[in-house]
Protein backbone atom coordinates (compact mmCIF):
# COMPACT_ATOMS: atom_id res chain seq x y z
CA UNK A 1 0.00 0.00 0.00
CA UNK A 2 1.31 3.24 -0.79
CA UNK A 3 1.83 5.63 1.92
CA UNK A 4 -0.37 8.70 0.56
CA UNK A 5 -3.08 6.21 0.91
CA UNK A 6 -3.39 6.42 4.33
CA UNK A 7 -3.87 9.98 4.26
CA UNK A 8 -7.23 9.95 2.13
CA UNK A 9 -9.37 8.15 5.26
CA UNK A 10 -10.36 10.83 7.49
CA UNK A 11 -10.46 10.22 11.36
CA UNK A 12 -10.72 11.98 14.13
CA UNK A 13 -7.72 12.95 16.28
CA UNK A 14 -6.93 9.89 19.18
CA UNK A 15 -7.17 13.00 21.98
CA UNK A 16 -9.19 12.98 25.64
CA UNK A 17 -11.33 15.91 25.58
CA UNK A 18 -13.76 14.67 28.59
CA UNK A 19 -12.61 15.94 31.82
CA UNK A 20 -10.97 13.44 33.91
CA UNK A 21 -13.73 11.24 36.10
CA UNK A 22 -13.97 11.08 40.17
CA UNK A 23 -11.73 7.81 40.19
CA UNK A 24 -8.84 9.50 37.25
CA UNK A 25 -8.85 12.24 39.83
CA UNK A 26 -8.54 9.89 42.68
CA UNK A 27 -6.10 7.94 41.21
CA UNK A 28 -3.38 10.70 39.96
CA UNK A 29 -4.05 12.25 43.80
CA UNK A 30 -2.90 8.77 45.87
CA UNK A 31 -0.22 8.60 43.81
CA UNK A 32 1.11 11.69 43.94
CA UNK A 33 0.75 11.92 47.51
CA UNK A 34 2.23 8.13 47.92
CA UNK A 35 5.25 9.69 45.83
CA UNK A 36 5.38 12.87 47.80
CA UNK A 37 5.68 10.86 51.11
CA UNK A 38 8.61 8.46 49.38
CA UNK A 39 6.50 5.27 49.64
CA UNK A 40 6.93 4.54 46.31
CA UNK A 41 9.34 6.30 43.19
CA UNK A 42 7.20 7.17 39.69
CA UNK A 43 9.36 4.24 38.37
CA UNK A 44 8.06 1.73 39.98
CA UNK A 45 4.49 2.76 39.10
CA UNK A 46 5.37 2.49 35.46
CA UNK A 47 7.60 -0.31 35.80
CA UNK A 48 4.69 -2.48 37.04
CA UNK A 49 2.66 -1.34 34.25
CA UNK A 50 5.48 -3.11 32.00
CA UNK A 51 5.43 -6.16 34.47
CA UNK A 52 1.84 -6.97 33.51
CA UNK A 53 1.66 -5.73 30.02
CA UNK A 54 4.21 -8.53 29.61
CA UNK A 55 1.69 -11.01 30.84
CA UNK A 56 -0.29 -12.67 28.07
CA UNK A 57 -2.25 -16.06 27.45
CA UNK A 58 0.57 -17.14 25.46
CA UNK A 59 2.45 -18.07 28.79
CA UNK A 60 -0.05 -19.96 30.32
CA UNK A 61 -0.54 -22.01 27.17
CA UNK A 62 3.29 -22.62 26.60
CA UNK A 63 2.68 -24.68 30.52
CA UNK A 64 -0.51 -26.21 29.18
CA UNK A 65 1.81 -27.38 25.68
CA UNK A 66 4.42 -28.49 28.49
CA UNK A 67 2.08 -30.29 30.40
CA UNK A 68 0.86 -32.24 27.44
CA UNK A 69 3.75 -33.53 26.05
CA UNK A 70 5.87 -34.19 29.55
CA UNK A 71 4.13 -36.01 32.32
CA UNK A 72 6.46 -35.59 35.26
CA UNK A 73 5.99 -31.79 34.87
CA UNK A 74 2.14 -32.23 34.06
CA UNK A 75 2.68 -33.61 37.82
CA UNK A 76 4.66 -30.99 39.51
CA UNK A 77 2.49 -28.53 37.68
CA UNK A 78 -0.54 -30.64 39.29
CA UNK A 79 1.58 -30.80 42.31
CA UNK A 80 2.80 -26.80 42.83
CA UNK A 81 1.37 -24.44 39.83
CA UNK A 82 3.95 -21.81 40.88
CA UNK A 83 6.78 -23.88 41.07
CA UNK A 84 6.22 -25.50 38.18
CA UNK A 85 5.68 -21.83 35.87
CA UNK A 86 8.81 -20.42 37.92
CA UNK A 87 10.37 -23.87 35.81
CA UNK A 88 9.47 -22.48 32.60
CA UNK A 89 10.96 -18.63 33.88
CA UNK A 90 7.20 -17.57 34.11
CA UNK A 91 7.85 -15.54 37.57
CA UNK A 92 4.89 -14.39 39.84
CA UNK A 93 5.70 -10.69 41.43
CA UNK A 94 3.14 -11.03 44.14
CA UNK A 95 2.14 -13.54 46.69
CA UNK A 96 -0.24 -15.43 45.27
CA UNK A 97 0.07 -19.28 44.85
CA UNK A 98 -1.48 -21.18 41.90
CA UNK A 99 -3.46 -24.30 41.50
CA UNK A 100 -3.72 -26.16 38.25
CA UNK A 101 -7.30 -27.67 37.86
CA UNK A 102 -7.09 -30.74 35.10
CA UNK A 103 -9.70 -31.18 33.51
CA UNK A 104 -10.68 -34.78 32.14
CA UNK A 105 -13.01 -36.95 30.77
CA UNK A 106 -15.40 -37.09 34.44
CA UNK A 107 -14.77 -33.68 35.18
CA UNK A 108 -14.81 -29.95 34.38
CA UNK A 109 -13.54 -26.74 35.90
CA UNK A 110 -14.78 -23.26 35.67
CA UNK A 111 -12.86 -21.15 37.38
CA UNK A 112 -14.66 -17.59 38.59
CA UNK A 113 -14.36 -15.19 40.83
CA UNK A 114 -17.69 -13.74 42.64
CA UNK A 115 -16.20 -11.03 45.11
CA UNK A 116 -14.00 -9.22 42.32
CA UNK A 117 -12.16 -10.40 39.64
CA UNK A 118 -9.39 -12.55 41.02
CA UNK A 119 -7.10 -14.17 38.24
CA UNK A 120 -3.97 -15.96 37.72
CA UNK A 121 -2.70 -12.67 35.75
CA UNK A 122 1.59 -13.74 36.25
CA UNK A 123 0.47 -16.68 33.31
CA UNK A 124 -2.79 -15.09 31.65
CA UNK A 125 -2.45 -11.04 31.94
CA UNK A 126 -5.65 -8.89 32.55
CA UNK A 127 -9.03 -10.95 32.20
CA UNK A 128 -11.25 -10.56 29.35
CA UNK A 129 -13.98 -7.39 30.42
CA UNK A 130 -16.79 -10.19 30.78
CA UNK A 131 -14.74 -12.48 33.74
CA UNK A 132 -15.22 -8.80 35.59
CA UNK A 133 -18.88 -8.38 34.67
CA UNK A 134 -21.12 -9.79 37.54
CA UNK A 135 -23.52 -11.50 35.10
CA UNK A 136 -20.67 -14.06 34.54
CA UNK A 137 -19.64 -13.78 38.52
CA UNK A 138 -22.54 -14.51 39.51
CA UNK A 139 -23.93 -17.04 37.18
CA UNK A 140 -21.07 -19.21 37.00
CA UNK A 141 -21.52 -20.20 40.57
CA UNK A 142 -25.54 -20.41 40.03
CA UNK A 143 -25.65 -22.30 36.98
CA UNK A 144 -22.20 -23.20 35.12
CA UNK A 145 -24.04 -25.25 32.90
CA UNK A 146 -25.99 -22.83 31.35
CA UNK A 147 -23.07 -20.51 30.96
CA UNK A 148 -20.87 -22.74 29.64
CA UNK A 149 -23.59 -23.59 26.86
CA UNK A 150 -23.57 -20.16 26.23
CA UNK A 151 -20.47 -20.56 25.13
CA UNK A 152 -20.53 -23.22 23.09
CA UNK A 153 -19.81 -25.60 25.75
CA UNK A 154 -22.36 -28.32 26.27
CA UNK A 155 -21.03 -30.82 29.48
CA UNK A 156 -22.33 -34.08 29.54
CA UNK A 157 -24.60 -35.21 32.97
CA UNK A 158 -22.24 -37.74 33.73
CA UNK A 159 -19.65 -35.14 33.76
CA UNK A 160 -18.80 -33.56 36.89
CA UNK A 161 -18.63 -29.43 36.63
CA UNK A 162 -16.68 -28.13 39.75
CA UNK A 163 -16.42 -24.25 39.89
CA UNK A 164 -13.46 -23.05 41.91
CA UNK A 165 -14.37 -19.17 43.36
CA UNK A 166 -11.61 -17.95 44.21
CA UNK A 167 -11.19 -15.17 46.82
CA UNK A 168 -8.02 -15.58 48.82
CA UNK A 169 -4.28 -16.06 48.01
CA UNK A 170 -4.51 -19.09 45.27
CA UNK A 171 -5.21 -18.28 41.71
CA UNK A 172 -6.54 -21.03 39.46
CA UNK A 173 -5.89 -22.21 36.07
CA UNK A 174 -7.24 -24.48 34.33
CA UNK A 175 -5.66 -27.32 32.47
CA UNK A 176 -7.63 -27.90 28.86
CA UNK A 177 -7.70 -31.99 27.65
CA UNK A 178 -5.27 -32.18 24.93
CA UNK A 179 -7.42 -32.35 21.65
CA UNK A 180 -7.77 -36.06 20.05
CA UNK A 181 -5.50 -36.43 16.75
CA UNK A 182 -2.55 -34.08 18.25
CA UNK A 183 0.13 -36.89 18.33
CA UNK A 184 2.12 -35.31 15.01
CA UNK A 185 1.86 -31.60 16.89
CA UNK A 186 5.26 -30.14 18.17
CA UNK A 187 5.01 -28.18 21.26
CA UNK A 188 4.83 -24.51 20.16
CA UNK A 189 1.89 -25.91 17.41
CA UNK A 190 0.29 -27.85 20.85
CA UNK A 191 0.71 -24.11 22.59
CA UNK A 192 -1.14 -22.78 19.45
CA UNK A 193 -4.37 -24.92 20.57
CA UNK A 194 -4.52 -23.71 23.79
CA UNK A 195 -6.87 -20.27 24.38
CA UNK A 196 -7.15 -17.89 26.74
CA UNK A 197 -10.66 -19.16 27.90
CA UNK A 198 -9.95 -22.95 27.72
CA UNK A 199 -7.56 -22.04 31.09
CA UNK A 200 -10.38 -20.09 32.31
CA UNK A 201 -12.38 -23.58 31.77
CA UNK A 202 -15.33 -21.87 29.44
CA UNK A 203 -14.21 -23.27 26.55
CA UNK A 204 -12.21 -26.64 25.54
CA UNK A 205 -8.90 -26.22 23.50
CA UNK A 206 -8.51 -26.09 20.05
CA UNK A 207 -9.23 -29.23 17.55
CA UNK A 208 -5.43 -29.94 15.50
CA UNK A 209 -6.90 -27.71 12.71
CA UNK A 210 -7.17 -24.86 14.57
CA UNK A 211 -11.11 -25.08 14.89
CA UNK A 212 -13.48 -25.44 17.89
CA UNK B 1 15.59 -44.26 85.54
CA UNK B 2 11.90 -44.34 86.39
CA UNK B 3 8.88 -44.64 84.19
CA UNK B 4 8.18 -40.73 84.49
CA UNK B 5 11.09 -39.62 83.46
CA UNK B 6 11.18 -42.10 80.44
CA UNK B 7 8.00 -40.16 79.39
CA UNK B 8 9.70 -37.15 80.08
CA UNK B 9 12.73 -38.39 77.48
CA UNK B 10 10.96 -39.15 74.83
CA UNK B 11 8.65 -36.45 74.90
CA UNK B 12 11.53 -34.23 74.70
CA UNK B 13 12.57 -36.31 71.30
CA UNK B 14 9.94 -34.70 69.59
CA UNK B 15 9.71 -31.25 68.45
CA UNK B 16 6.56 -29.35 69.89
CA UNK B 17 4.56 -27.50 67.02
CA UNK B 18 3.55 -24.03 68.42
CA UNK B 19 -0.14 -22.88 68.76
CA UNK B 20 -2.12 -22.91 65.41
CA UNK B 21 0.84 -24.20 63.50
CA UNK B 22 -0.64 -27.62 63.10
CA UNK B 23 -4.09 -27.31 60.53
CA UNK B 24 -7.34 -28.03 62.69
CA UNK B 25 -8.92 -29.55 59.25
CA UNK B 26 -7.78 -32.13 57.05
CA UNK B 27 -9.12 -33.78 53.75
CA UNK B 28 -12.22 -35.22 53.89
CA UNK B 29 -12.98 -33.37 57.51
CA UNK B 30 -16.62 -31.81 57.46
CA UNK B 31 -16.73 -28.22 58.45
CA UNK B 32 -19.53 -25.89 58.22
CA UNK B 33 -18.92 -22.05 56.94
CA UNK B 34 -20.16 -19.60 59.76
CA UNK B 35 -22.80 -17.26 59.66
CA UNK B 36 -21.59 -13.75 60.22
CA UNK B 37 -22.61 -10.69 58.61
CA UNK B 38 -20.20 -8.31 59.38
CA UNK B 39 -19.79 -4.96 57.45
CA UNK B 40 -16.83 -4.24 55.28
CA UNK B 41 -13.97 -6.37 53.46
CA UNK B 42 -14.97 -9.77 53.89
CA UNK B 43 -13.93 -12.36 51.38
CA UNK B 44 -16.75 -15.29 52.50
CA UNK B 45 -19.01 -14.92 49.61
CA UNK B 46 -22.31 -14.45 51.19
CA UNK B 47 -24.23 -17.20 48.90
CA UNK B 48 -21.87 -19.79 51.45
CA UNK B 49 -22.19 -18.72 53.98
CA UNK B 50 -23.88 -21.47 56.63
CA UNK B 51 -23.08 -24.03 54.22
CA UNK B 52 -21.75 -27.33 54.89
CA UNK B 53 -18.62 -28.38 53.17
CA UNK B 54 -16.03 -31.06 52.80
CA UNK B 55 -12.50 -30.14 53.03
CA UNK B 56 -10.71 -30.67 49.97
CA UNK B 57 -7.01 -29.75 51.26
CA UNK B 58 -4.85 -27.49 53.17
CA UNK B 59 -3.79 -24.29 51.56
CA UNK B 60 0.18 -23.96 52.63
CA UNK B 61 1.94 -21.95 53.38
CA UNK B 62 0.10 -20.61 55.85
CA UNK B 63 -1.03 -17.02 54.97
CA UNK B 64 -2.06 -13.36 57.06
CA UNK B 65 -6.00 -12.88 57.30
CA UNK B 66 -6.57 -11.24 54.23
CA UNK B 67 -9.61 -9.61 55.95
CA UNK B 68 -7.66 -8.03 58.54
CA UNK B 69 -5.17 -7.15 56.00
CA UNK B 70 -7.66 -4.93 54.51
CA UNK B 71 -7.36 -3.05 57.44
CA UNK B 72 -3.74 -2.89 57.13
CA UNK B 73 -3.97 -5.00 60.71
CA UNK B 74 -2.44 -8.52 61.87
CA UNK B 75 0.22 -8.25 59.49
CA UNK B 76 2.22 -10.47 61.53
CA UNK B 77 -0.09 -13.78 62.27
CA UNK B 78 -0.41 -16.16 60.20
CA UNK B 79 -3.16 -18.98 60.28
CA UNK B 80 -4.75 -21.54 57.23
CA UNK B 81 -6.65 -21.30 54.52
CA UNK B 82 -8.74 -24.26 53.94
CA UNK B 83 -9.89 -25.68 50.15
CA UNK B 84 -13.47 -26.78 50.65
CA UNK B 85 -16.15 -28.36 48.41
CA UNK B 86 -19.52 -27.15 48.60
CA UNK B 87 -22.09 -29.45 46.59
CA UNK B 88 -24.13 -26.97 44.45
CA UNK B 89 -27.32 -28.58 45.40
CA UNK B 90 -27.09 -28.03 48.83
CA UNK B 91 -26.16 -24.17 47.65
CA UNK B 92 -28.86 -23.51 45.31
CA UNK B 93 -32.32 -25.49 45.77
CA UNK B 94 -32.92 -25.18 42.33
CA UNK B 95 -29.23 -26.31 40.89
CA UNK B 96 -29.98 -27.31 37.58
CA UNK B 97 -27.37 -30.08 36.51
CA UNK B 98 -25.20 -32.78 38.11
CA UNK B 99 -25.76 -33.64 41.68
CA UNK B 100 -22.20 -34.43 41.89
CA UNK B 101 -21.16 -30.82 40.23
CA UNK B 102 -19.92 -28.81 43.51
CA UNK B 103 -17.82 -25.18 44.29
CA UNK B 104 -14.49 -25.16 45.65
CA UNK B 105 -13.64 -22.22 47.41
CA UNK B 106 -10.46 -21.41 49.85
CA UNK B 107 -12.03 -20.43 53.09
CA UNK B 108 -10.20 -18.82 56.07
CA UNK B 109 -9.90 -20.67 59.33
CA UNK B 110 -11.84 -18.28 61.16
CA UNK B 111 -14.84 -18.78 59.06
CA UNK B 112 -14.74 -22.56 59.63
CA UNK B 113 -16.31 -24.53 62.49
CA UNK B 114 -15.61 -28.43 62.92
CA UNK B 115 -18.98 -30.58 62.39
Amino acid sequence: MAHSEHHHHSHSEISNTSAPSYFDVMEAAVQELLIEKGLIKPGEIRRQIEVLDSRTPALGAKVVARAWIDPEFRQRLLENGRAACEELDISFYDDTQLVVLENTPRVHNLVVCTLCSCYPRPVLGLPPDWYKLKPYRARAVYEPRAVLAEFGTHVPDDVEVRVSDSTAMVRYLVLPMRPESTEHLNEEQLAALVTRDSMIGVVPALNSDGGV
Amino acid sequence: MNELSQNDLSKSEQPVAALGEIPAFGPGDQVRILTRSPIGHYRVPSYLRGQRATVLSVVRPRAIDNEEEGYGKNAGWKGYYYRIAVPMASIWSSYNGSSSDRLQIDIFETWLAGE
